[in-house]
């Protein structure tokens, strides 16, 4: 037991934010694709080994905070032969320069992977303006 | 190559993990463990195994792979696991950030104990391979009677 817990502090796993979590817990801070097109922003977060209703989506003032919350996944009665990653909750947090419109956000989790829209507030996106020559 | 996830928000550290792998794969030849004595696994997918008394479990995170993206093959005592996590195609975006591997990977596992190679069997859920791999008959514990013989 005390092996394991040691295991679990792993410097990359300790990843640090300015808020301090309760849970002891090691967490994970998610590799993620961030990718604009003229409509919105979409976030692309690998974060295998959650049920859907794990995650926890929050914007709030230009912030945008995602957790997911893993479970343990090592069956009972068995022993590590090998252990090369250590399994903990996900947790993220950016902020947001574009104007975002908050009522539209939208997920979907697939494959381990979670994909955030975030359509950008219609005073935001880009307008094509034509010249005319006279 | 594909990496696993990353302590993306602290560059120093991600740096120093960096040069001390350098340091580490110079000095001892053998990749493998860093100064703190944790496994540094330059390979991927990194993997957990479990074993009991009848299987050897072994798992892999591989978010965004379906099950036809992965080739996985048992030969002797031999576990390959081969794959590939498909580039999005370009289209007319901008990445603001760009973390998530592409590409293709292999990994060939020998495993401690002979495995039943029929019986071998994997899934993928939410981004999580498991392969349960029985043990030949063979390979399993086994308890053995003691008479004691009178004179």
């Amino acid at each position: 037991m005390t092996t394991e817990s040691a295991l679990n502090k792993r410097p990359e796993e300790t990843a640090t934010t300015q808020v301090e979590r309760t849970r002891s817990r090691p967490y994970f801070y998610p590799n993620v694709d961030i990718i604009e097109t003229a409509d919105e922003l979409t976030v692309l977060a690998d974060m295998p080994g959650m049920r859907p209703d794990d995650v926890d989506i929050q914007f709030e003032n230009g912030t945008l905070t995602i957790h997911g919350t893993v479970h343990d996944r090592q069956p009972e009665g068995t022993s590590y032969l090998r252990r090369e990653y250590g399994v903990g909750d996900f947790y993220r947090t950016f902020q947001v320069s574009e104007l975002i419109d908050a009522s539209k956000i939208n997920a979907a989790y697939e494959n381990g992977v979670l994909t955030l829209h975030l359509p950008k507030a219609e005073a935001a996106k880009p307008r094509k303006i034509t010249v005319t020559s006279k | 190559m594909l990496t696993r996830r990353t302590n993306g928000m602290d560059p120093i550290n991600a740096l120093r993990g960096e040069v001390e792998h350098l340091f580490d794969e110079f000095l001892h030849g053998a990749p493998g463990r860093s100064r703190f004595g944790w496994p540094m696994s330059p390979a991927f997918p990194a993997l957990n195994i479990w074993e009991d008394e009848h299987n050897v479990r072994v798992e892999a995170e591989l978010s965004g792979l379906k099950l036809e993206d992965l080739d996985i093959s048992v030969v002797g005592n031999e576990l390959t696991i081969k794959g590939e996590r498909k580039a999005r195609q370009p289209e007319d975006v901008v990445y603001h950030r760009r973390e998530r591997g592409t590409g293709a990977f292999s990994r060939v596992l020998r495993l401690p104990v002979d495995i039943d190679a029929n019986r071998v069997e994997a899934s993928l859920k939410n981004g999580v391979l498991t392969i349960t791999l029985p043990k030949a008959e063979a390979a399993k514990p086994r308890k053995i009677q003691i008479k004691a013989t009178e004179k």
